[in-house]
């Protein structure tokens, strides 16, 4: 049938895998802070800001010192003082933390925007690092191993959340306050400042994302370029069901469909393109409602907490 | 809203009547000053923080362009007031803001967080926009069915959000902003199919997606005051807040939904059925910021037709003017003038030489602001507390 015959042209093309690991590394670092953010009971919708931060940063580092890695660096630097506001906003002066998150996206759209047509500062790419042999598998072998440097960061990422979450002291104190701040609080933990970590790290995670974004990817920078992708990744949390392995699960999923819509419109096939842009969205809706009632969120998520009260 | 706030709320509308009572002077004063001096302390910490938002935005100008912050300023003071007709283009602008504002405010005290309004005013004036342009009825009646109709589509876009937190269980806040990002497409394919909005008109069509220009039967009235043309949709959006105003603070629908907000244990163990009316709040809030889609489109705030990016964050301004009001509805009304004066004023920036995108940050950073000054009194006044705890129990 047509239909399939399609999906077989789809699905044996290497372009499909390759922008699905690009996508997907984007999202993974975003979910992957997202996910320990959560873990400590907070929600922050700032992720898209930290993105674009972090991608208005790679730009800028690459301008100022002509190198990739830097671009990296100052772009984590970004999301991280996004993360700074936020957290310091929300868990040191307790305002309302969808109403800091909601401030920043706007201020960093902005912002970035608003700079970006003060100063001209170029385009920014890192190099591509082959790895011999394992990127002539077949189908994946480029998609997993020829990717521009920074890409492979996120082999590293995956276990070191998990070590540090699962294995130190810091991460089962993070737990804890994200299910019951009073208990920790009694038991000696400073509640907010485990919270206000927990954002630093999504900060900078998401800040390596959105850098990652523009030098692996795009190669420029614009101001519309992460578009609600940060809201995806806190969908990719809740269908994770706040589990790092269903997080980059989530990951790979949300990779995979927006992938998918980039390749069906290069192999010519007239899909309206309405659909391809509601996918992952709507993908995301249907994730959440399969997904949300089955799975426990930390207790006490998006519950703010105050020493003395309740 | 989160639990800080709304003790925040208790607490504040607390102080002043202990002190009028003349009750322990250690409720307002800890072990300080005497409480005289409160409304000062307050009043300086906002002039503080808005000043320092404005000085962190003159700083943007002068270093990021080579513009001075004194034209910027008052560009946006001549665009917003000053300059003639100009008012009453802000109030214009301002009734879509209120309105979606005065949605987001109920469906906030009920405990819920939606900040899905952008995508709930978009569906709402596309509604609107289908009916005004197809439906023909006679005279005045178009506008008020285009109205309604507005209210129906947000009303139904934020209602799916609303049966998916009730019979799955799925957090509104993400949901709600799902919901956005699918409307945007959504809105893009209803442009381009000749049977939902386009322009039938082909050759205005084929030059680029726009919907079809409203017969002037569906646009609102304007009132002319001083040379100064004032939808009506500013008075409907005026009139709701009010009402909805008295509704909170006087009836028992409103004792029920702020109980609801406040405390759902408490509220159920009292005989609030709070599933019925946490759907009911977030339906409500859809249809108030679909009516501000249809206010936008039939009101001229936006033009006289439906395009893309129509909703031009109307929504997300209207949601920051709820949270900045803390929901409070009569502080949500100069809140909204504000935004609308943000927004018209930025039209006279480009002869200054300095990008539009300039007033987003000054808003972000006024939102900032804005956030500081109550979170840093919580913070001082619940120290006291603990410390005059301390001290008792010793």
């Amino acid at each position: 049938m047509d239909f399939f015959h399609a999906l077989g042209d789809i699905f044996s093309a290497e372009a499909l895998y390759i922008s699905t690991f690009q996508l997907g590394v984007l999202f993974a670092f975003a979910a992957g802070g997202e996910w320990v953010a959560e873990r400590a009971g907070t929600l922050n919708i700032s992720v898209e800001g930290m993105l674009l931060a972090g991608a208005f940063g790679a730009v800028v580092g690459n301008h100022l010192v002509a190198n990739s890695a830097a671009g990296l660096l100052v772009g984590a630097l970004f999301g991280l003082a996004v993360g700074a506001l936020q957290a310091n906003l929300s868990h040191r002066l307790t305002a309302n933390e969808f109403v800091v998150g909601l401030a920043l996206n706007v201020l960093v759209l902005g912002l970035t925007a608003f700079l970006m047509t003060s100063f001209d500062i170029g385009g920014a790419r890192a190099s591509t690092w082959t790895i011999l042999l394992l990127s002539e598998i077949p189908l994946v072998g480029e998609a997993l191993f020829a990717r521009p440097w920074p890409g492979y960061l996120v082999y590293s990422l995956v276990p070191l959340l998990w070590l540090l979450v699962y294995r130190t002291r810091w991460g089962l104190e993070v737990r804890a306050v994200g299910e019951d701040p009073q208990a920790a609080d009694v038991s000696g933990i400073h509640v907010n400042a485990r919270r206000r970590q927990a954002v630093y790290l999504v900060g900078l995670t998401s800040g390596i994302g959105g850098a990652f974004f523009v030098l692996g990817q795009v190669g420029s920078f614009q101001s519309g370029m992460i578009n609600g992708r940060g809201f995806i990744v806190l969908a990719a949390v809740i269908f994770g069901g706040w589990t790092l392995r269903g997080t980059m699960t989530g990951c790979a999923l949300f990779g995979l469909v927006e992938a998918l819509t980039i390749a069906t419109s290069v192999q010519g096939y007239r899909i309206d393109p309405f659909i391809l842009d509601a996918a992952p969205y709507a993908v995301a809706l249907a994730v959440v409602l399969l997904f949300a009632a089955r799975v426990r969120q930390p207790r006490a998520l998006a519950v703010p907490f105050v020493r003395g009260l309740t | 809203m989160t639990d800080s706030t709304r003790i925040l709320d208790a607490y504040e509308s607390e102080t002043p009547a202990r002190d009028a009572a003349g009750d322990e002077p250690r409720a307002a004063g800890g072990g300080g000053g005497p409480s005289a001096r409160e409304p000062l302390v307050v009043a300086g910490l906002y002039v503080a923080s808005i000043l320092g938002a404005l000085v962190v935005s003159a700083i943007l100008v002068v270093v990021a362009t080579d513009g001075s912050a004194r034209d910027v300023f008052t560009a946006l003071l001549d665009g917003s007031l000053r300059s003639p007709g100009a008012w009453g283009l802000t109030l214009t602008t301002a009734a879509p803001l209120l309105l979606v504002a005065c949605g987001s405010i109920v469906s906030t005290r009920a405990g819920l967080i939606n900040i899905g309004q952008e995508g709930q005013v978009l569906i709402g004036s596309c509604f609107a926009a289908y009916v005004a342009v197809r439906l023909g009825t006679p005279g005045w009646s178009v506008v008020v069915l285009s109205l309604l109709a507005g209210a129906v589509g947000g009303g139904a876009w934020a209602g799916v959000a609303a049966g998916l937190r009730r019979w799955r269980r799925v957090p509104e806040v993400l949901t709600t902003l799902l919901l956005t990002f699918i409307s945007f497409p959504l809105i893009t394919y209803g442009l381009s199919q000749s049977w939902l909005l386009a322009d039938r008109n082909t050759e205005r069509r084929n030059q680029l997606n726009t919907g079809e220009q409203l017969p002037s039967d569906a646009l609102l009235p304007d009132l002319r005051v001083f040379g100064n043309d004032i939808d009506t949709g500013f008075f409907i959006a005026l009139g709701l807040t009010l009402a909805l105003a008295w509704m909170i603070a006087r009836t028992v629908l409103g004792v029920r939904i702020g109980m609801l907000g406040l405390n759902p244990r408490a509220a159920q163990r009292f005989g609030v059925s709070s599933e019925r009316l946490t759907t009911w709040a977030l339906i409500g809030a859809g249809a108030t910021a679909g009516a501000a889609g249809g206010v936008l489109l039939t009101g001229g705030a936006a033009g006289d037709r439906l395009v893309f990016g129509f909703a031009g964050n109307f929504g997300w301004d209207g949601l920051l003017i709820a949270l900045l009001a803390r929901n409070r509805l009569l502080v949500a009304i100069p809140m909204a003038f504000v935004f609308a004066m943000l927004r018209t004023g930025s039209s006279f920036l480009a002869a200054t030489g300095v990008n539009r995108t300039m007033t987003d940050v000054v808003q972000a950073l006024l939102v900032l602001a804005l956030l500081v000054p109550p979170a840093i009194l919580f913070v001082r006044d619940r120290r006291r507390s603990l410390r005059a705890a301390a001290e008792d129990g010793v």
